[in-house]
């Protein structure tokens, strides 16, 4: 059984001018100890996603129905209080867009850490400063920073800070949001490398959410590919990078430009994503799609496993795109 | 659409006019100091943000300024344009050299010279519509009394940029663009004064990754069609590699290797590239693995390191790597580099 089980996830923000169906009927596994990558373009509904299954909403996100399974208990059923003792942080933590800003300038590095042990966990304080300085020497920074104040950490040694936070009691699921956007190539390249490390070593699933197909491609073993609150495709990142077969999947992943490939023009997918308060009726891709027809704007494709298995696409064309034509040949 | 040919490209290399030179660029920006340490200090510590850079620019091509941030590149590029003033060094757009001129002179030259900002959401007034912020220019330089005026060549960078028919433009605000149609607002704005070249400040980086194509095809096409000359800012060498023809390298202030696209991303020659290279993710689960990176971070640009400054970081460090600083120089074809090692 999978660690996480999501189930028809539907999670609307009010507005004055109507729901936004940021996360309409959206459904995966995360399986224990391997990494799922959620990827589309920004306003696809990745992050609300992301605090949906936390419950973290803000004060006009609702939920509409759906269930988030994990060891077999539907977490967001729970009472607030039970969730935030033995859920949030124990089981499933976070790493938050940006969060090396996330570190409070005025507080020691390392305290905060402690602070989030002392928080969840019953354990004295000399306990939790030892743990904290294993987790340090876990995510590659030396003990001895224990004391620095976070303008003394450069930004990738931030973002190890906080990894180390979010390993802090021993979660099964991390979910990184855009861990390594705002940092360079190579200090990219270090981070997901010590996150591919650490999850070996813990077993640790990881959910994470970026819009850069690449690090999904060297990092995920399954992918899913969200188009305006909905699951597009879905499938090991094999299938779905060899053999896309959603429309706006292969488009996708043919824009993405790759470095060793012979030169050539850059790919883009004409268009852009709709309004969510009143998406677009029958399959929500059909306004940007080349394929579309009566039936794409009528009926809403289900997300539905094609001839590969495990492989799951939402599009009524999907059998087309399956033979490997170039869809989006110009 | 898209239809560019990337290998009909360039010979603009070989055969090309050079139309701007940069010789010896050097930028300093004074540090800040307390009190106590300005007294403690003789002498006032610099940020060496662009340490001595020769390069030649050529009519038409597109030439890619990659490296990290902090690198210098932004600024490198923002003291040609005179946003900032050069501590020395010259560059030299048909035949001035652009520090000497006076304010008027540079005014007039700024006709020449245009920038388009990595942000499409800030570059732009969001109270003038788009026939307003491309005539702005135009006004200025007073080729154009007014905006209505100037509607044919308003026109006619709009049609420039794709964006078709003019007219339903022409009236909207930015806030009713999408980020990509933004930036080829940003681009018909530049391309209104008919420039000599257009520096691209990271351009597509604040866009979604379905729309890049868009504004870099663009860029391509329009050095392809019109001749109009490019230095493209990134620090996304994947995308560098498909529309450039030329890259240069930048390390801590410095060129560390400049050549054609090809040369330099398919025989990299100083381990900085090959580093940075690495770095980049590919897109394709069936080719995994992580290259060993250059450990460590980028040092202070206020005490670079002496002799070669990748000497700390770098793998192959040899004695005179510590001590000699090595020049940029010719390897192969049009492939130069600075690093000790290539030089043997």
């Amino acid at each position: 059984m999978a660690l996480v089980e999501v189930r028809d996830l539907k999670m609307y923000y009010r507005t004055l001018r109507g729901h936004v169906k940021a996360v309409d009927s959206v459904s995966f596994d995360i399986e224990r100890g391997k990494a799922v990558g959620i990827a589309g373009e920004s306003g696809c509904g990745k992050s609300s996603m992301a605090i949906s299954i936390l419950r973290l909403l803000p004060r006009n996100g609702e939920y509409h129905g759906g269930s988030v399974v994990m060891n077999g208990q539907d977490i967001l059923k729970m009472p607030e209080e039970q969730f935030r003792k033995d859920v949030r942080w124990k089981q499933i933590s976070m790493i938050f867009q940006g969060a090396m800003n996330a570190l409070n300038p005025v507080h020691r590095v390392g305290d905060q850490i402690v602070e989030a042990i002392l928080e969840h966990e019953d354990v004295s304080h000399e306990e939790a400063v030892s743990r904290t300085k294993d987790l340090f020497d876990l995510v590659g920074i030396n003990p001895n920073r224990f004391g620095e104040y976070p303008h003394e950490f450069s930004g990738g040694m931030k973002q190890r800070a906080v990894i180390a936070m979010a390993l802090a009691c021993h979660p099964d699921l991390i979910i990184a949001d855009e861990p390594t956007t705002a940092l360079d190539v190579m200090v990219q390249a270090q981070i997901l490398k010590a996150i591919g490390e650490l999850r070996e070593e813990l077993n640790l699933s990881m959910m994470l959410i970026t819009h850069d197909l690449s690090v999904i491609a060297q990092t995920c073993d399954s992918v899913v590919i969200m188009y305006a609150g909905k699951v597009a495709e879905y499938g090991s990142v094999m299938d779905v990078y060899v053999n896309p077969t959603h429309p706006y999947a292969m488009g996708l992943v043919k824009s993405f430009p790759n470095i060793h490939a012979e030169r050539s023009p850059v790919r883009s997918l004409p268009g852009f994503p709709p309004n969510l308060i009143a998406p677009p009726t029958g399959c929500r891709f059909h306004p940007r799609c080349p394929l579309a027809d009566e039936e794409c704007m009528t009926v809403e494709p289900p997300l539905r496993e094609v001839s590969r298995k495990k492989h799951y696409v939402a599009c009524h064309k999907a059998e087309i795109v399956e033979q490997g034509v170039d869809i989006w040949a110009q | 659409m898209g239809a560019v040919n990337t290998a009909q490209k360039s010979n603009v290399v070989e055969h090309g006019e050079v139309i701007l030179q940069v010789r010896d660029l050097v930028k300093h920006f004074p540090v800040r100091m307390g009190f106590w340490q300005s007294m403690k200090t003789k002498e006032q510590p610099v940020l060496r943000a662009v340490d001595g850079v020769s390069l030649d620019v050529y009519k038409g091509e597109i030439l890619g300024l990659v490296g990290e941030s902090g690198c210098g590149k932004t600024t490198l590029a923002r003291t040609i344009l005179r946003l900032t003033d050069a501590t020395s060094g010259e560059a030299i757009l048909e035949g001035q050299n652009i520090f000497d001129l006076n304010e008027a002179e540079m005014k007039k030259l700024r006709r020449k010279m245009q920038i388009i900002f990595q942000d499409p959401y800030e570059s732009m007034n969001p109270r003038m519509d788009v026939q307003t912020v491309i005539a702005e220019p135009l006004i200025l330089q007073g080729l154009a009394s007014s905006a209505h005026d100037a509607r044919d060549v308003v026109a006619s960078a709009l049609a420039d940029v794709e964006m078709v028919p003019p007219e339903e433009y022409m009236g909207r605000y930015p806030h009713e663009l999408s980020g990509g149609q933004r930036q080829r607002v940003a681009v018909a704005r530049a391309l209104s004064v008919d420039p000599d070249f257009i520096v691209a400040d990271e351009p597509v980086s604040m866009l979604d990754v379905s729309i890049r194509g868009e504004v870099l095809n663009l860029m391509l096409r329009l050095s392809r069609s019109r001749g109009v000359t490019f230095i493209y800012i990134t620090h996304d060498l994947a995308t560098a590699r498909h529309i450039c023809d030329r890259i240069a390298v930048m390390y801590l202030g410095k060129i560390v290797e400049m050549g054609t696209a090809d040369e330099v991303i398919q025989t990299p020659l100083h381990p900085y590239t090959t580093a940075l290279i690495g770095a980049v993710f590919v897109p394709d689960p069936r080719h995994r693995g992580f290259a060993e990176v250059l450990k460590g971070e980028i040092p202070s640009p206020v005490n670079p390191p002496q002799g070669c400054r990748l000497h700390p970081r770098c793998p192959y460090t040899m004695d005179i790597c510590k001590q000699v600083e090595p020049p940029l120089v010719l390897h192969e074809g049009t492939h130069q580099v600075a690093c000790h090692r290539a030089e043997r």
